[in-house]
């Protein structure tokens, strides 16, 4: 059909994308109406901002359907003066506009250790990055006026679960945002619609969906999400609480598992880098499984807490081989191994997972999980 | 002499409010001051020190029957079959390479147990229960971990003092 020689389609007035395109999510584990979770499509996506229908999923008790009009926000307890607000209120305060990923720390859990995804969607697929709008809190926390003693700050969901999660006051302080926006538009309502917690850098599930509430408090509350979970059991029987940094990582994602090179010859390996310490300074490539490594290109913009999307020139000889990528922050982090991680950690299987993943080649091009 | 009073008093006052160290002198005037009944509707979180604890009381053997109704479907007859978590059992593993992490073997405060109850279970109805009843499956969640009697009273007082297993077993460090 040629689309020179006819009319094309009418103006929508909700625009959607070309039937030929069909990257979706990954609904895990699929069919189950108890479902709670789905993953990003990294593999597909270009740039460093995830389309917001495409942005991972991680829930306790299902979306909630809420009302923006019916919506509240209530910030209280160890304040001065105790505030309600509607949504269209924190509209009006003076509104940010930042770009953040957002990682759930049980991202790559399964890949402790061994590898088990067969794509980068299965192993990677638990962080997506966007566009936020919404206002700092310390706006808001200045309207209700601190009172002596606050120390940290309990979040609350208005979905099934009541999501609650204590953040400590420094952090409300510093670069927290209550978010009403992503890519700009309304939240969907998979990511917190009407109101989210924003937490920049640290593990997903503190950046409390659906809020509702905000109570100024002296110390964690020890919710269950930082108690039976989101904590980091060592192999001594101790365990790590309050690991909220969601650690430098990065990953190759063109080619990579599942992929398959059509032959020999040029490809410009691509990938994304993230960390929640600040920016990425340096990712580099190896392609002859380990022996050496190569500076790559990082694609602007470079923000702080947010995707990096970097590339590098390879040439592919036609012979079986393993790439793979690691890269540094600007705290000086740099992203180890599997094995120096487990050296650290124990084989425990646990939250932040962070290694270098590792995409061996075959000879006939196939790219797979080692 | 009463200007300078006035002065110091203003002094104090602006100190205070430094305390709160965000840099928002000015205000925006938005939102509307909750009334208290709006606050105590929603005040639902439970800290370590139980202050926000509701009056109500239940024990282990109220709680049982409770559980059998309303939980046992999923987290098994004894809390212990599953399919959904393990909520008892596990004390003695979590050094070993199957660690079992349950309410009496990984939670630190009992406090989070009668939160999380009230606010999240039962999954298919959660926020359905009464106080009396959150406290009777504490109880009976407390029992069931070998932490208190049969017959000892779960209430706003002896709650936050059941000493958990694991009360110790936490460190705030960052990851490596
Ligand atoms: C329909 C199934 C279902 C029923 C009924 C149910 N639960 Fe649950 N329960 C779950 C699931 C699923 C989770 C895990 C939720 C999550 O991780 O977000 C859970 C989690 C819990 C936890 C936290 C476990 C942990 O280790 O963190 C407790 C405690 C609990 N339930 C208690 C109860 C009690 C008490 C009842 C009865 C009033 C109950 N549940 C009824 C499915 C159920």
């Amino acid at each position: 059909m040629d689309t020179t020689k006819q009319q094309g389609g009418p103006a929508t007035a909700h625009g959607a994308r070309s039937p030929a395109e069909t990257s979706a999510r990954l609904v895990d584990p699929l069919g189950d109406p108890r479902s709670t979770q789905s993953l990003t499509p990294l593999q597909d996506l270009h740039g460093i901002i995830t389309p917001s229908g495409l942005h991972f999923e991680r829930h306790h008790a299902g979306v909630p359907q809420i009302k923006p009009e019916a919506h509240r926000l209530l910030l209280h307890g160890l304040v001065n003066d105790a505030k309600i607000f509607t949504v269209e209120d924190i509209k009006r305060f003076p509104a940010t506009t930042k770009n953040y990923f957002i990682e759930c720390s049980g991202n790559g859990y399964r890949e402790w250790n061994g590898p088990i995804g067969q794509s980068v969607q299965e192993t990677h697929g638990l962080t997506s990055c966007s566009e936020w709008t919404g206002v700092p809190l310390k706006h808001l926390l200045g309207e209700a006026h601190i009172a002596p003693g606050a120390a940290w700050v309990v979040a609350e969901g208005a979905d099934g679960a009541a999501m609650t999660r204590s953040v400590p006051l420094d952090k409300c302080l510093d670069d927290v945002l209550v978010a009403y926006a992503q890519n700009g538009e309304m939240l969907r309502p998979e990511q917190g619609y009407p109101l989210r917690l924003l937490v920049p850098g640290w593990e997903g599930n503190i950046s409390v969906k659906w809020l509702r509430r905000l109570k100024v408090v002296d110390r964690p509350y020890q919710t269950r999400e930082e108690t039976s979970k989101y904590t980091d059991l060592m192999p001594d029987g101790s365990a790590k609480q309050f690991t909220f940094v969601m650690h430098a990582k990065s990953v190759i994602t063109y080619p990579s598992g599942k992929h398959k090179l059509p032959g020999p010859g040029f490809y410009e390996i691509r990938g994304l880098a993230w960390s929640g310490r600040g920016r990425i300074t340096r990712v580099e490539v190896s392609t002859d499984d380990g022996a050496s490594w190569q500076e790559c290109r990082l694609q602007g913009p470079v923000l702080d807490k947010c995707h990096t999307r970097f590339s590098c020139d390879w040439r592919w000889q036609g012979k079986a081989t393993i790439i793979q990528s690691r890269c540094t922050d600007e705290s000086g982090y740099r992203q180890s191994t599997r094995t120096e991680l487990q050296a650290a950690q124990g084989k425990l299987p646990s939250y932040h997972y962070n290694a270098i993943q590792r995409w061996r080649i075959d000879a006939s091009g196939e790219a797979s999980n080692v | 002499m009463f200007k300078r009073r006035r002065a110091l008093i203003a002094l104090q006052v602006a100190l205070a409010n430094c305390v709160s160290a965000a840099a928002t002198a000015e205000s925006y005037d938005l939102g509307r001051t909750p009334t208290s009944a709006a606050i105590a509707a929603w005040d639902i979180a439970i800290g370590p020190l139980g202050a926000e604890l509701p009056t109500g009381h239940g024990t282990a053997e109220a709680g049982a029957d409770l559980f059998a109704q309303k939980c046992a479907m999923c987290h098994g007859a004894t809390g212990r079959e599953g399919p959904d978590p393990v909520l008892a059992g596990g004390q003695n593993t979590l050094a070993t390479d199957k660690p079992i992490r349950t309410i009496g073997s990984y939670w630190p405060y009992a406090t989070t147990i009668f939160d999380y109850v009230r606010r999240a279970m039962p999954l298919q109805a959660p926020g359905s229960l009464r106080p009396d009843e959150v406290y009777a499956l504490t109880a009976y969640l407390l029992y069931a971990n070998g932490i208190i009697e049969h017959a000892t009273i779960i209430d706003g007082a002896s709650l936050p003092q059941v000493l958990m297993p694991n009360r110790h077993g936490f460190v705030v460090a960052p990851r490596d």
